[in-house]
Order: C-alpha cells, then structure tokens, then sequence
C-alpha cells in the first residue's frame, strides 16, 4: 500500500471540497424549489379566494327599494278575509279561505308597485312597462303575502323594502357596461335613466341583502334567488350522516380494532373497507340512484336518499380514522384496566372509548365537512332539480348547497349570476371553514387530558 | 362488522318498507334543459298563484332522459310530466304503452330559435347553412369526389367571412338542440351539393352530412350554455350555437351571426323567416291526471297568455309564444285530455 503523497492530499481536498460545494449546491437548490413549491401553492389559494371574494362580497349588497306603497283599495278589490263560521267544518272553511287567498293571487300589484315609484317619477305612471322592469317581479307576491298576514293593511301606505330587478342591480354595480348601445343593453334606456335617478335619490339603495339567506331558489323573480332551501336540504342530510355514520362507524372500528380476531377474514374486510374510502364519489349516486331509489322506491331529490347515499360514502372515514385514533391508544390503558379486574368491555367502554373520543370527533367531523361539499352522487338522485319550497321533512324535495352553486353556474343571466355564485361559494366554504375550525378546537381542547 | 352490516341493511330495509308509498302532491317534471328554464318559471309562479297547490318541482335530464323516466310507469314514485324540445317519437309513445302508461297528452308551449354566437371582439359573420357544413363535415364533396375537409379559416370558404381559425362550438349529441342544429343547418348546407343530391339513400345521405370533423376545429359541448360561452371566452375566434334566450341575456358579450341575411329575433322566428327554430313540448302522463293535484290546472296556467303570451314572463325569458289559433288548439287539448297523436 502506497502511503499518499503531497500530491495525493492536495487533490483528495479538492475533491471533498467539489464534492461538498456540490452537495451544498444541491441543498440550496432543494430549498429553493420547496420554497418556490409553497409559493406557488400559496399563490394559487390567494388568487382563487382573491377572485372567490371580489366577484362574491359585492353580492351580499343589492340594489334595494326603500319605497312608500300604498295599499289602494282601489286595485287591491278584494273582499274581508273569511273567518270560520260557526257551524262551519274545517275543511269548507279552508276551502273558502283558499278561494279568497286565490282571488288575491289576481289582484293587479304590479300596478301598486308602479304607483310607488310614480311618486318619485311621475312619468312612469305613463310607461308602467319600464318602470316595472325597475322591482323583481316575486316582489308582487309579497304584497299578496303581506296582505294575507294582515288584511287590514289595505288603505295604508307602508314604507317597504323591495328588490331591485337582477338587471338594475347589474346595471348600478357595473356589471354591464355601461357605454354600450341599447341594443346591446338588458333594460330600456328609460329604466336605466330611472334607476340612475332612483339610485341618486336615495330610493334604490345598495343594502345588505337578506335574500340570499331568507330565499329559496328562483327562476322567475332572479334577484330574490337564495340560498335558505338548499341549505334545508344539506343540513338534513348531514344531520342523517351525522345519525348513521358515527354509530355504525364507530362501532364497526371498535369491534375490528378490540375484538375481532385477526384472521383471513377481517383482513379481508380492512382492506374493502380501504378500497371503499378510495372509491369515486359518483359511484356512491349510481349505487342511491339503483337501491334507494329504483328498490327501496324511495322519492327522488329527497334528502333522505341524499343522505344516505353520503352517509355510505362518510363511513370508510370514520371507521378508518377512528381505527387509527384507537390505535394510538397506549395498551398500558387496556392492559392497567383489565390487570385490575375490568372485563374487555369494561376497559373498552370506561377506558379506552373516552380517551378516543376527541379524535372520533375530528374524524366525524372532517368526514361530515367533506360530505358537505361533495356535489357529483347528488346530481345523479336527482337533487339538481328546480324546487321553490325549503323542505319540511327529508322526505321533500330539495337541492343541497354545491348543488345549488351548479345550478347557478349555468344560469343564463351571467351578469348577474356570476357574482351570485361567488356569494354562494362564500357562505359554503364559511360553513366548511367552520367546522373545521371546530374540529381543530376539539382537539386542541381534549388531546391534553392525558 | 359482518354481522352488523347485515343488522345495518336489514334496519334499512325494513323502515323502508314499513313506511307506505307516500302519496305526492306536489308535480314532479324533468326532461329537456331548454324547457327547464321556462318550466321553473311557470312551476314557481305556479306554486305562488295557487295556495292549494305545491309548488311543481323541476329536473333536467334531458329531452331523451326525460321522457325514459316519464316511460316508466304509473305511479306516485314516477314522474308526471315531461318535458322536451322535440316530439316524442313512435317508439318512445310505444315504450310508454308496454310500461303502462297508455294515455300521454302533448302540450306545445311555444318555440325556441337556435342562434350562431361569436365574441364582440372577434368578426362579424353573415353565415348560409352551406358555410356552417363546410366549417363542420369530415369530408367535403369536391369534383364528384369526397376529400377529407380543407377548410382551415373561415375565408377559405367564402370571401365574405371574416379572415379567422375555424373554431365551431356545437351541443353535444346529448342535447335535443344537436338534432336541430343538424336537421335545420347542416342537412341543407349539405344538399346544396350536387355530389350529395345525386345520392339516392337518405339515412347515408345523413350520415355523410352529420359526420364532423376530429381535427379539434369542431367542439361538441355536454354541458350548458355557460360552458359554451366559457369556450368563447377562452377562444377569441371561436363560434359557439346558443339558445336564443342565452344570448339575449348576454349580448353585452356575444354578437349573433345572420343565417341567410336574417337576424335571429323573436319577430323573425314567429314569422318562420329565420330558420333555425323548432317547438318545445311537455308531456302529461293522463293516468296521474286527479291523483296527483293540480297537473292539468298547471298546464292550462301554463298556456294562459299572461304566463307565456306576448309580454309574459316566458317571453322575457326568450320563449316565442304561441299564436292565439296555436293556443287555443293546445288548450282545447289539454281540456279534452286529447291522446298524443304521432305520425
């Protein structure tokens, strides 16, 4: 063995040191690109919540009526509303109250509504068409209702709040614009003049507006179109999921993880219960759409199915997440339990099951956060249907809050829906924020007892 | 878990079946997506109008998906009504009739125009149905033969229209709106060909015409209008088919191309000189007619013309009304509870 040289020293140094400068070279760079990796995620978050929230925020401010209608007695021809008789059956008096209701429903209240605004703009007692392209058209049947609550309101002016028609509200925010031609514009010149000098005049107001919360969806009356129906029909089927998919869930986890023996066959059913969580979203709305639906006969568009349909796709994650919850589990737990006598139940239930609790929260809560968004399984049970009424049982229809985010996706009017859907993702990703904000607290709040 | 999975479908299973049929009152309808916008209208005025009737609930699904769901049978759990941009055919009245449902009647609604859209920003185009095969076909008969389509830019078939790429965005073959694009531009544009007239067979006839191209110049869209629309949004030269009623909402962004020198517009369509239109339908299925409430009450709402007359909500929304002889046929119709006749 030859012992090295001078020489020899010399380009060993060199050596490490290229090899080092190299390596140091290579870290820099791996830094870099994990930097640059974050940045462009970051980047990516900011400009989809930056473009989310400025198309979105403006929406929840609408172009609003404070107006003085006066109930003239004059249109508003309608008799004293029925009371029942003595003698009288339920029924024949519902009948009647349903007839007088009905002969309401004929009642002119656009003319009402164009006498309003004629007193700020006499001319539009002369042109009612462009001055009833001014308010949304469901607003005349919220005179009807207002009637019907209290029938002595005929004969009195009330100052009321009124929506703007969508395309006034498009026009005053500039969604449109506003130099182009008539041919090329939603509203007659005559109305967008009005809502001008409305809106200078302190009439039309830009206010927050409660429509989207209060609102069912709508087609024929745009800028009352809200949120409250497909958010009935999320919260029950949560409230399903919730109900079915944390006991089986649960129960399913702490018989596989504490009693099941380990054999062939529970090995079997982890690994479907792994490929079951891996399984597309859509898969789960054929298999509603095929057992629910077609053999159970269960409604269509129903929460209930909706419900059940997410509730199957939910399980896989609470049994697996609590799985691994009560993995984490110490055995010196069960171990101290059983030594002094507890029976496998015993340790199980006093022991075991309190400490996995906070984590079996997370996962059902995350598990219900993710079910909350998911849009594609409902499409397919039908619960992208049109429905104007907030479900009163699961078993109504209803649509469900992505649902309804699609549907207003593809509403005609861009102008107008654009902004209304940004508004409609806002309040879903609040919803999912928050409960994911809770489920962090939870943890946070429980993890320290032992 | 086995066994408690068992217990799970069995638990199921049984409330399932415990709770009764549950009879409906409310309508339930669903088919064409170009019909849905005009029956959510008169479903939710509907609901408002009548205090004894629940408001009608409205799905999509397509003309085709909607009257395969109307075909299924009798019964609460089936719908009533169907909705469709084209009339039903023979074998989906005779599907019906095997499933049970033996009495459909037709109610005709009004009429929809189909209109070529481009970006306010991109040429103007005067287009005959000639150009828009030219633009489309797979292959283009040229001195008697068929040559694969050599079209790249819109001047090269005609020197009137604007010097830009071939983008054509077209419905997909799922929509109703496909089989009008083809049936009322494409077909003709195609015939006008000697090399196609001299063909004797009409199903090659259509065969030949209908094919597009698969170079990407032609993109058929499943989805809605607004998909189209973001088509033309990303694409500045592309052409996309709209609903009259979309781009009429959207003429700020979209300008319409001409069909033979006539402009699409509501005058023109009623009066038959623009072209490309056709009739919307829904369909009542007779035997649901008295167990569920309010269906032909709906359908005769539906054909009043303060909701889809001149100055209806429906004609805001687009629909081209009926003329009053039309309505006062469908109305007789509907009345009459007239079976579907179809040829």
């Amino acid at each position: 063995m030859n012992k090295p040289n001078n020489q020899g020293y010399a380009a060993i140094e060199a050596k490490v040191k290229a090899s080092l400068q190299r390596r140091q070279r290579q870290e820099t760079r791996f830094r870099l690109v994990g930097v640059g990796a974050v940045l462009i995620a970051l980047a990516l978050v900011a400009s989809l919540f930056g473009t989310i929230l400025s198309k979105g925020l403006p929406s929840f401010w609408q172009a609003t009526f404070e107006i003085d209608v006066h109930f003239d007695p004059e249109i508003v021809q309608i008799g004293p509303k029925p009371v029942q008789a003595s003698g009288e059956s339920p029924a024949q008096f519902k009948e009647r109250d349903m007839a007088w209701q009905m002969d309401l429903g004929f009642v002119d209240f656009s003319q009402l509504l164009v006498n309003a605004i004629a007193k700020h703009i006499p001319a539009a007692a002369d042109s009612p068409r462009d001055a009833i392209a001014l308010i949304t058209s469901g607003e005349a049947f919220a005179l009807r209702d207002r009637i019907v609550a209290d029938p002595s309101i005929v004969g009195k002016t009330v100052k009321l709040k009124l929506l703007a028609d969508a395309n006034v509200d498009v026009w005053l925010k500039g969604n449109i614009d506003r130099s182009l031609p008539d041919d090329r514009q939603q509203l007659s010149a005559q109305t967008r003049e009005w809502a001008d000098k409305l809106y200078a005049d302190g009439v039309i107001k830009n206010s927050f507006s409660t429509a989207i919360f209060l609102n069912t969806d709508s087609r024929s009356s745009l800028a009352a179109a809200g949120l409250a129906g497909a958010f009935m029909g999320s919260l029950m089927m949560m409230i399903i999921v919730i109900l079915l998919a944390v006991p089986i869930g649960v129960a399913s986890a702490i018989y596989l993880e504490e009693f099941a023996p380990k054999n062939r066959i529970t090995d079997l059913i982890e690994v479907n219960i792994n490929n079951l969580a891996a399984v597309p979203s859509i898969v789960f709305g054929l298999l509603g759409a095929a057992v629910f639906i077609l053999w159970f006969k269960l409604p269509m568009s129903a929460p209930v199915v909706g419900g059940l349909v997410l509730t199957l796709m939910t399980l896989p994650t609470v049994i697996i997440a609590t799985r691994s919850t009560l993995k984490a589990i110490p055995p010196s737990i069960r171990e101290a339990a059983l030594g002094i006598g507890a029976s496998k139940v015993q340790a199980t239930m006093h022991h075991v099951l309190p400490l996995a609790l906070p984590g079996i929260l997370t996962a059902t809560i995350l598990g219900v956060a993710q079910a909350l968004g998911e849009t594609a399984p409902l499409l397919l049970i039908g619960m992208s249907a049109f429905v104007s009424a907030v479900p009163a049982t699961p078993f109504d229809q209803s649509t469900a809050l992505p649902v309804q985010i699609f549907l207003w996706q593809g509403n005609e009017l861009r102008n107008f829906f654009e902004g209304r859907t940004s508004a409609a993702i806002i309040v879903l990703l609040a919803l999912m924020l928050s409960l994911n904000s809770m489920a962090i607290w939870l943890r946070k709040r429980y993890e320290t007892r032992w | 878990m086995k066994f408690r999975l068992t217990a799970l479908a069995v638990t199921v299973a049984a409330a399932t079946a415990a709770m009764p049929a549950m009879a409906r009152d409310n309508i339930q309808i669903a088919g064409s997506s170009t019909v849905l916008p005009f029956s959510s209208i008169v479903a939710e005025n509907f609901g408002k109008t009548f205090p004894q009737f629940k408001a009608p609930v409205v799905g999509s699904g397509g003309s085709s998906g909607g009257l395969r769901q109307f075909c299924q049978g009798v019964g609460a759990n089936t719908i009533d009504i169907a909705n469709s941009s084209r009339q039903i055919k023979a074998s989906e009245v005779e599907a019906c009739a095997k499933a049970g449902v033996t009495k459909i009647i037709e109610v005709k609604i009004g009429y929809d125009g189909i209109v070529f859209a481009s970006r306010r920003d991109s040429g103007k185009f005067a287009l005959e149905p000639r150009h828009i095969f030219m633009a489309a076909a797979k292959e283009i008969p040229q001195d008697g033969k068929m040559v694969a389509n050599p079209y790249t830019r819109w001047s090269q078939i005609d020197r009137s229209l604007p010097d830009q790429e071939i983008t054509l965005v077209i419905p997909g073959s799922n929509h109703g709106t496909r089989e009008v694009y083809e049936e009322k531009t494409v077909i003709p544009g195609c015939k006008t060909f000697a090399e196609v007239k001299a063909m004797t067979d009409d199903k090659a006839v259509h065969k030949f015409c209908n094919a597009i191209r698969t170079d990407g110049r032609v993109v058929e869209v499943a989805g809605d209008y607004t998909e189209t629309l973001a088509r033309l949004d990303a694409q500045k030269t592309a052409v996309g088919v709209f609903g009259l009623s979309f781009y009429d909402q959207n003429r700020d962004r979209l300008q319409v191309a001409t069909i033979s020198g006539v402009v699409p517009s509501e005058a023109t369509i009623e009066t038959g000189k623009y072209p490309v239109s056709r009739p919307l339908y829904f369909y009542i299925k007779d035997a649901h007619v008295g167990v569920i409430p309010g269906l032909l009450e709906f359908a005769q709402y539906h054909l009043s013309p303060q909701v889809s007359g001149s100055g209806s909500p429906l004609d805001k929304a687009g629909l081209i009304p009926l003329n009053a002889k039309e309505r006062a046929e469908v109305v007789k119709a509907i009345k009459d509870r007239k079976a579907v006749e179809v040829k």
